[in-house]
């Protein structure tokens, strides 16, 4: 795409002339760490994958209790980052758009999930809406930790902060006079927030969504204080492959890794198809 | 809320604004629900942590493996985070003063780990040095323990932290150009004086930025570490694994109480970051975390 593709450089390239130094041994560093870290061992679990045969690997994904695991994840997931659109994007709206004391506060505050270990907002999470918790025991004889909600609720708290920070930055962008146009056209509030302002922010809350989706199906520390971790009712795939993984169970937890692994491969490329559509769409946000 | 409405007090009501009732019944929703999700959860951490005083809130974290904990996790901290600082250089400089083949895709690599479950990351070691692979029992026989020791926590802790400085920088160093680096290698200096006198500056603070986010994570990565460590207490047990043992043994005021030490370090890393954030715009592009 940089390539310069003037007529005689036809000569293939891996990079273009430059005077900085360094490019082999930063480069090569940087491949080399990736491939021991990173790209060797996620090589090694899709080979052992490949080594279970397509018998063995539907044998694991077809079971009852993998599915289960896997339904539970996404659905709860899934749940999860829908509260998370509503929320982030009315908390995001509120933090750019009204002056007010302790906004600032607010604002960094919203970025507590990424810094506070997920097993502290575990138990945290697991106490506070247990049956004699502070906010559990509002709501008995309704149970809201050790059932699916839970999953919901911890999730909810792990995917907060990746709606407000893909939303709040286009937010910050938005041009008033276009507002003031459609004010001045005659559109209520109402309309000139549906009809003009949310379509330009749809891409962000899309891929804010997408986001808080893929970190809630592979959360692990949070979740499983709270979730009661009940097989078939409230147990997460992550778990699923820790059970199998202590009963030496390798083939299992492989075959379970694979799939989630495979779907969050799916979800980052949606991720960037939907920026993609809203960069030719709306511009370069 | 009295500086709520920044129009006058006249009945002028600005027809590209929300009126009052709307706005406070919106601020209201917000901060009920950062109240039910955000702050109570970090309020009972410390107030269970003190809720048999503060003699016991120290006796807990006075115990011995309470201590391992807090000193392996330091440790693993210490070797991890260096590690993906000098690859976040090396990364970004080839990253952004190059055009080369294959550069989205090394992005693309890159990332990856943000988008793999904790306990994913911590499984492929097992797969890698396990009973039933090829290099466990070969390291093993040479004495080599990787899994269930501290080697093991370590690499599962490299691999979650991976991306965070590398992420700040690229993009970073991409805005910044490379014509600085040009003038200094015309007027004579040498490569490594380029670095270190020019973009070394340059950059110090999202460089600052990303090692601090990288730390928050390596102390207190949960998924990944407890899948590679074997919770071998007072050996293999970092402090968030320390938690959950002590959760799992109701014994509530110590789990909170160590709990509690890594609810001030993310505080902490909150309000430097806030304040990195005031101070020099580092990290503008964040929340991808």
């Amino acid at each position: 795409m940089t390539h310069n593709a003037t007529a005689s450089s036809a000569k293939w390239r891996l990079k273009q002339p430059s005077i900085i130094p360094g490019f082999g041994l930063t480069l090569g560093f940087s491949l080399a760490y990736l491939s021991l870290i990173i790209l060797i061992p996620v090589a090694g679990l899709l080979w052992r994958t490949a080594e279970l045969g397509w018998s063995g690997f539907f044998a694991v994904l077809t079971d009852r209790r993998t599915l289960d695991a896997l339904y539970i994840s996404f659905g709860t997931a899934f749940l999860a980052a829908l509260v998370n659109v509503v929320f982030g994007t009315i908390l995001a709206w509120v933090l750019t758009r009204y002056n007010f004391r302790g906004r600032r506060l607010i604002d960094a505050m919203v970025d507590l999930p990424f810094a506070l270990p997920t097993a502290v907002a575990g138990i945290a999470l697991a106490s506070l809406y247990a049956p004699n918790g502070w906010i559990g025991s509002l709501f008995m004889p309704f149970r809201i930790a050790f059932t699916p909600l839970g999953i919901v609720i911890a999730l909810i708290f792990i995917g907060l902060p990746f709606v407000v920070r893909t939303v709040q930055p286009i937010m910050e962008e938005i041009d008033r006079e276009v507002e003031e146009a459609a004010a001045t056209l005659g559109a209520n509030r109402f309309q000139a927030i549906s009809k003009v302002i949310l379509p330009g922010l749809t891409p962000a809350i899309l891929t804010g969504f997408a986001l808080a989706f893929a970190r809630g199906v592979g959360e692990y520390g949070s979740v499983i204080f709270i979730a009661g971790n009940i097989p078939y009712v409230s147990e997460i795939a992550p778990l699923l492959i820790v059970i199998r993984l202590e009963e030496f169970n390798y083939a299992g937890a492989t075959a379970i890794a694979t799939i989630m692994l495979l779907i969050s491969f799916m979800m980052l490329l949606v991720i960037n198809l939907i920026q993609a559509w809203s960069r030719r769409r709306y511009g370069n946000v | 809320m009295s500086d709520l409405a920044r129009t006058p007090k006249v009945a002028f009501r600005n027809p590209a604004d929300e009126g009052r009732t709307t706005k406070i019944v919106l601020l209201l929703l917000s901060l009920a629900f950062l109240v039910f999700f955000l702050f109570l959860p970090l309020l009972s951490v410390f107030v269970e942590a003190l809720r048999e005083g503060w003699e016991t809130y120290f006796e807990a974290l006075a115990e011995p493996d309470a201590w391992a904990a807090i000193r392996l996790t330091l440790l693993v901290a210490a070797i991890a985070v260096p590690l993906n600082l000098v690859f976040g250089l090396c990364a970004s400089w080839a990253i952004a003063k190059f055009e080369f083949k294959g550069k989205a895709f090394l992005i693309t690599l890159i990332d990856l780990p943000f988008s793999i479950s904790p306990v994913i990351s911590g499984l492929v070691y097992v797969l890698l040095f396990g009973s039933g692979s090829l290099l466990g029992p070969l390291l093993k026989s040479w004495g080599v323990e990787i899994l269930f020791a501290v080697p093991g926590i370590v690499l599962a802790t490299v691999f979650v932290t991976f991306p965070f400085v590398a992420r700040e920088l690229i993009p970073l160093m991409q805005d910044q150009g490379s014509g600085d680096e040009e003038a200094a290698l015309s007027l004579g200096a040498s490569g490594w004086q380029t670095f270190r006198y020019v973009t070394l500056p340059n950059i110090k603070w999202g460089l600052l930025y990303g090692v601090l986010l990288c730390n928050a994570r390596a102390m207190g990565e949960f998924g990944a570490v407890s899948v590679v460590s074997g919770r071998i207490r007072g050996l293999t047990n970092t402090m968030p694994l320390h938690v959950e043992i002590l959760y799992n043994e109701y014994n509530m005021v110590a789990a909170f109480a160590v709990a509690s030490l890594l609810a001030l370090l993310a505080l902490v890393t909150l309000a430097l970051k806030t304040l990195l954030e005031l101070q020099f715009g580092a990290g503008n592009a964040g929340g991808r975390h």
